[in-house]
């Protein structure tokens, strides 16, 4: 079946329910904008359509084709998949099914048997979605089993278990399949784990390499920790990363150290947590790490999407790896060596003076959390968090959900124990009017902001460029909405129901584009009458 | 330390209402502890609840029985894990959690202390000034302001002083003034009901809805701190105001 790459994509729609998404497809995903096939879209992370037949021409025309409502409580976070006919998404508590992408209709589901008393340490019941490799949809779990079901039917292949959820390890991630591997990250952040990455045997679902955030006795970087604190240091990497074929190397954030607002009984910068790792896919061996924000103490993980973009910089073609971080910073870095390129600042900070030239921020006094709480911007939530950026090769610019939003942080004690809360502190939101958010666009080079599209609150919505000139996007009020890529106007929008926190899509049924997104428990999915 | 949790902790000392049952981590706690306890709801639960507990844009803890709490568990399991749609839960330690417990407690202890007015009276003038023109008790009057049908659970006497004494100083979450300025000109000014990235619906001073476009509007202007209900201060001798607030205190759920 190798010859589907090539096929036209109203064939393979034709014939739907044969998935054979081999790696050469998963590869090559930029040249086949009729599926979505990778948690990001394409290996770079852009999250970029090429699709434009949707445009800012005709985009107040769109209209919804079919919404498809999910089993169980919760709000949807999920990034869906479109290959040859069917969308695969993952719904709460451990359902996938397979959507007939022409109408919405489930063609099967997979339920997987989640055990009582799971437990979910720091983040909501949620998952964010699946990867597809040949004929295999893979998933992971909130008690920490990596699952691969038969593409086609349902049918369950095997299932591996990642971690011990008793600990607190979790997986909400989507995981992120390359050539013969599937990438998974983990949850857990806020119960003491030592966070790790690890990749699969697609076919067996034995574990080929697994490497630690936090290094151990005798590694280098371990003495960044007091005493054995390294043992708890948590370090979770709770989203999917990307992944450069060309240079072979898995570019993946790392989150908070544990405990997250008490540093004391972690003296020094905590490697690898708030950091960007640069892992080599065949050994799981790390080529380098930055780490953003040292010593962290306010919870501002760098679980977000790692945007690899060849650009010139200074005169120089570079291949970049470009980072909207959680801590309110823009970094560019190189991403062969690790080089730190820049770092401006691209929303409200209060804790930083600035980047210094080495890309390690210079504090400002007396930002720590206390006990009776410090005023710090961002909030805990960051200045943006797991919700995608997107990049647009066309516009140049880069496209950042962001919250512009203050909390009290507030410091306090923190004891280890075994599959219990691991913080040590927390905070008080300054949220209803006092907060906002915005979708804003960012020149990708220099992190300039070029204009900026307002929202009631922050926002917990991806967003999607498009080769049609348009961002889509959405609000925690319901709103899914097209901007002018270009200067950020509104051109369409329409009312959910319900709070948007997943990532937008775009893809062909029978040759005409459509995209996609949830609203609460829903999708919806739109497309030109 | 404020006065009246020195005399909480000196009862305490006495065993006065400490005498429950022994494995009550409440019972358990120390003066420190309580302090502590004290510490951390100043600072992470008084914005909501009052600095003494009187109750703000939450319920007012000054009650012997709390309805979400009524054993030291249930009032373990609120703070921890909040309540859906209403209160955050928290990321505080277990002997954290129990000494806020304690310290909610011992508000509870407090009492709201004697309210001077007349509340039938109070209820007269509540009638005679036309508060039910913009509030609901029981499902009768208007839905301009907030409903009162159980004010009395969730605020203090202090602060329903003020919220009609200094009407804007006291405004609920969420609750904001806007005036909105249409293309030919016209101002509409209202509480805004609900708000999206392209829309506002507000409800003006008649009780009329507007559902409003954003893109079709010249101006929006969010008027903080301001509030269609006028003061009180002047409009109401000061017994008059007394009994009003013993009518507002009344309205609780089982009275």
């Amino acid at each position: 079946m190798k010859s589907a790459a090539i096929l036209p994509a109203a064939l393979i729609c034709a014939q739907f329910a044969i998935a054979q998404v081999s790696y050469e497809r998963l590869r090559n995903a930029d040249q086949e904008p009729g599926s979505w096939l990778t948690y990001s879209g394409a290996y770079h992370g852009q999250r970029f359509s090429k699709l434009d037949q949707i445009s800012t021409g005709n985009v107040a025309d769109i209209r919804p084709v079919w919404v498809y409502q999910v089993e169980g409580s919760g709000e949807i976070e999920t990034t869906p998949l479109v290959a040859d006919g069917v969308m695969y998404v993952t719904e709460l508590e451990a359902r996938v099914t397979a959507l007939d992408v022409r109408t919405g209709r489930p063609l099967w589901t997979y339920q997987h048997a989640m055990p009582e008393g799971v437990l979910n340490i720091g983040f909501g019941r949620t998952n964010r979605g699946g990867a597809l490799l040949d004929e295999t949809f893979y998933f992971g779990t909130l008690d920490a089993h990596l699952v691969a079901l038969d593409a086609k039917s349902g049918a369950l292949r095997w299932k591996t278990k990642v971690a011990e959820n008793k600990l607190g390890y979790s997986i909400t991630a989507a995981p992120l399949a390359i050539d013969g591997k599937i990438i998974v990250g983990i949850s857990g952040g806020e119960a003491g784990i030592r966070g790790f990455l690890d990749a699969y045997d697609a076919e067996t679902g034995e574990r080929a390499w697994r490497s630690h955030t936090i290094p151990g006795p005798g590694e280098p970087g371990n003495d960044t920790w007091g005493g054995d604190s390294w043992k708890t240091g948590a370090g979770a990497t709770w989203l999917t990363g990307s992944y450069d074929p060309e240079l072979d190397l898995l570019y993946w954030g790392t989150g908070n150290p544990g405990p997250d607002w008490n540093g004391d009984s972690r003296p020094g910068d905590n490697l690898y947590t708030c950091s960007l790792l640069a892992i080599e896919a065949p050994t799981g061996k790390l080529r380098w790490h930055f780490q953003f924000t040292p010593h962290d103490v306010h919870d501002w993980d760098s679980n977000q999407i790692p945007v690899l973009i060849d650009m010139p910089l200074a005169g120089q073609q570079r291949k970049v790896v470009a980072f909207a971080n959680r801590n309110a910073f823009y970094y560019l870095l190189d991403r062969e060596t690790g080089e730190f390129l820049l770092g401006t600042e691209y929303s409200t900070q209060t804790w930083a003076r600035g980047i210094g030239k080495t890309g390690r921020p210079i504090l400002l006094p007396d930002k720590e959390p206390t006990v009776d709480g410090n005023l710090v911007y961002p909030s805990l939530q960051g200045a943006t968090n797991w919700m995608s950026p997107s990049y647009s090769p066309v516009t140049k610019l880069l496209y950042v959900p962001v919250r512009e939003m203050g909390s009290y942080y507030f410091k306090g004690e923190a004891k280890y124990e075994p599959g219990k809360v691991f913080v040590g502190g927390g905070e008080r939101r300054l949220d209803g009017d006092k907060a906002w958010g915005s979708v804003r666009a960012l020149r990708a080079d220099s992190g300039e902001r070029v204009w900026d599209f307002r929202t009631p609150s922050p926002l917990w919505t991806g967003v999607m460029a498009t080769a049609g000139g348009l961002v889509f996007g959405g609000s925690n009020e319901g709103n899914f909405y097209a901007l002018d890529a270009s200067t950020g106007e509104p051109l369409w929008d329409f009312q959910t129901g319900g709070i948007i926190r997943s990532n937008p899509i775009s893809f062909l049924v029978d040759g005409k584009q459509y995209v996609a997104t949830s609203g609460g428990r829903a999708y919806y999915v739109f497309a030109l009458p | 330390m404020t006065a009246p949790l020195l005399l909480i902790v000196s009862l305490l000392s006495c065993g006065a209402w400490r005498g429950i049952a022994q494995d009550d981590p409440v019972a358990r706690l120390s003066d420190d502890d309580l302090g502590h306890g004290e510490r951390i709801y100043k600072a992470q639960c008084a914005l909501c609840h009052g600095i003494d507990g009187a109750g703000g844009t939450g319920p007012s803890l000054q009650r012997p029985v709390l309805p979400r709490a009524r054993d030291n568990m249930a009032l373990y399991e609120v703070i921890r894990d909040g309540v859906k749609g209403r209160m955050p839960g928290s990321w505080l330690s277990e002997s954290e959690t129990w000494q806020v417990a304690g310290y909610v407690r011992s508000l509870g202890q407090v009492g709201a202390g004697d309210i001077p007015g007349d509340s039938s009276e109070g209820q007269r003038i509540y009638e005679a000034k036309g508060c039910a023109d913009c509030h609901i008790i029981s499902g009768e009057g208007g839905s301009l302001g907030p409903d009162l049908t159980t004010i009395g659970d969730r605020r203090g006497p202090l602060y329903l002083r003020e919220s009609l004494i200094e009407p804007g100083a006291t405004l609920p979450d969420g609750l904001l003034l806007i005036a909105a300025v249409t293309e030919e000109g016209e101002e509409i000014r209202g509480l805004r009901i609900n708000e999206d990235v392209f829309s506002i619906q507000l409800r003006d001073a008649a009780n009329r809805f507007h559902s409003l476009r954003k893109t079709t509007l010249r101006e929006l202007r969010r008027e903080f701190g301001k509030t269609l209900m006028p003061s009180y201060q002047e409009s109401l001798p000061p017994q008059e105001l007394d009994d009003l607030i013993a009518y507002l205190a009344s309205l609780r759920r089982n009275r």
